[in-house]
């Protein structure tokens, strides 16, 4: 299990963060305005790098706060 | 050959400086791919190129299932054309793969999973699959130790049954498709790990690797769980997310399970290998990983699941866990075809339910290998459909790993 750092609760289990993927995707600005690709690349496409990945945790049986971290995915090491 | 050792069951050459057609990731489907390239198209300047060994992979780490019960069109025809390639896969092969159609049960235990079944039922005869519904008393009198009580935390409402579904053994599945390919030609190259890939005037020419550059005409990249840095050295970005997806097996166990047990709501599928092991899967951690492991409480949830459905599974011991690397897509469907780069072809995206589709994933990316598009079975199968929106989405199929 991996043991997550919340950055208002400190160092706690897994089990109690639920995982939001990549972190930083933007809602487009103007929705109306994106070719069907852009949409499409909005909607489905996120990084999925083998090494350093910025993604959202929620400290869902904590604080329930949202937050970001970096994790390097061939290791499962959280990054400073 | 060292004496007192049995035949191998393919050669080990040095890669050549160019092929045809070189496939990346030498498990089970890119095997097969190269198999059907050989054998139905008549193309065997072909490297299979691995960077591990062969069976070192997902073709091995996952829980054997073979079924074609799936609720959509797309998903029912090339999941059918599949199944039928295995119910002739061991003479084709003259391996035996040990396929063992010892069917396949879906759980129901809500309204809501009743009625998805019976639908699910309704669509696989539509579509010529075999399926039947049933209510509770056919499931104890199909497969008595499963618990039907209605005390139970989840009651068992009724299931579909899919007979001709069931397991097959997948190491002889990679070892008879890398012997059959290997017979016909095929290079099979291990311990060679593709480093880039060449792009020129917007064609994929070569691929870098750690025993030098190979030269192809037409590449295709069936390496499952590193499908998107493989594509992202040829500038191609996939909808696709690397995750853990455990499995275990107790230790032997005398034979008390004859069929396959899948629960959705639950979460767990089980089955009994032919040695006595019971094999069970989990679901896929939440985070992406390309670490070929998981956490332990994906595993104790997943058991707990069993041991709701199976009381005497508590008599049983954990044997081993371990984990692969699944590459999930949006819909849950895979993605076989062009990629905007000419030459270059992708077989990716099976997530977790790849082991049962091998041959027929195999058979349709040799078609669209050979002809540089599609065949009708892979068309809705595009990397586009995430552009145009026509997805396959096959959650309900699929929610369970399996």
């Amino acid at each position: 299990m991996l043991q997550i750092t919340c950055p208002w609760c400190g160092p706690r289990d897994e089990t109690e963060f639920s995982y939001g993927g990549q972190a930083g995707v933007a809602y487009p600005k103007q929705p109306s305005a994106l070719s069907d690709e852009q949409w499409g690349t909005f909607v489905f496409f996120r990084e999925n790098p083998k090494g350093r990945f910025a993604e959202r945790w929620v400290h869902a049986q904590g604080c329930r706060r949202w937050f970001d971290a970096i994790r390097d995915t061939a290791t499962n090491d959280f990054l400073p | 050959m060292r004496e007192g050792h049995p035949d191998f069951l393919w050669r080990n050459p040095e890669p050549k400086s160019s092929y045809e057609v070189v496939i990346v990731g030498a498990g089970g489907h890119g095997l097969a791919t190269a198999y059907y390239l050989a054998k139905n198209h008549g193309i065997t300047d072909i490297a299979v190129i691995e960077k591990g060994w062969i069976g070192g992979g997902n073709a091995t780490r996952n829980t054997t299932v073979v079924r074609s019960n799936y609720l959509w069109d797309e998903s029912a025809a090339i999941y059918e054309h599949s199944l039928k390639l295995w119910e002739g896969l061991s003479e084709d092969l003259d391996y035996n793969v040990l396929y063992d159609p010892r069917g396949v049960l879906n759980l129901a235990h809500s309204l809501g999973d009743v009625r998805e079944g019976q639908r699910r039922v309704n669509a696989n005869r539509l579509n010529g699959v075999d399926a039947e519904w049933l209510d509770p008393d056919d499931v104890n009198e199909f497969c008595p130790i499963v618990n039907v009580s209605p005390d139970a935390r989840y009651p068992v409402l009724g299931a579909t049954l899919q007979r001709r579904g069931g397991i097959a053994r997948h190491e002889p599945v990679v070892w008879g498709f890398a012997r059959a390919a290997d017979a016909l030609g095929v290079d099979i190259i291990q311990g060679c790990e593709v480093t880039g890939i060449e792009v020129e005037g917007g064609r994929a020419v070569a691929v870098k690797t750690t025993q030098g550059r190979i030269a192809a005409g037409r590449i295709g990249l069936v390496a499952a769980g590193h499908s998107s840095v493989l594509a992202k050295y040829a500038g191609v970005e996939l909808p696709i997310q690397s995750h853990p997806l455990q499995a275990l097996v107790s230790d032997l166990y005398e034979q008390v399970l004859d069929t396959v047990v899948m629960s959705n709501a639950v979460h767990v599928y089980v089955s009994q290998a032919h040695k006595g092991e019971l094999v069970m899967g989990a679901g896929i951690d939440a985070y992406n990983s390309y670490t070929q492991r998981g956490s332990n409480h994906v595993i104790e949830h997943q058991l707990s699941a069993a041991l709701e459905l199976f009381p005497i599974f508590a008599q049983a011991r954990v044997l081993r866990t371990w984990g692969g690397i699944v590459d999930v897509c949006p819909d849950a469907s895979p993605i076989i075809g062009a990629t905007p780069v000419e030459g270059l072809f992708v077989n990716c995206g099976w997530g977790t339910g790849g082991f049962k589709a091998t041959p027929g994933s195999g058979w349709v990316f040799a078609w669209t290998l050979a002809h540089g598009k599609a065949h009708t079975l892979n068309e809705p199968f595009s990397l586009e459909r995430f552009t145009t929106g026509a997805l396959i989405d096959e959650h309900g199929a699929a929610a369970v790993a399996h």
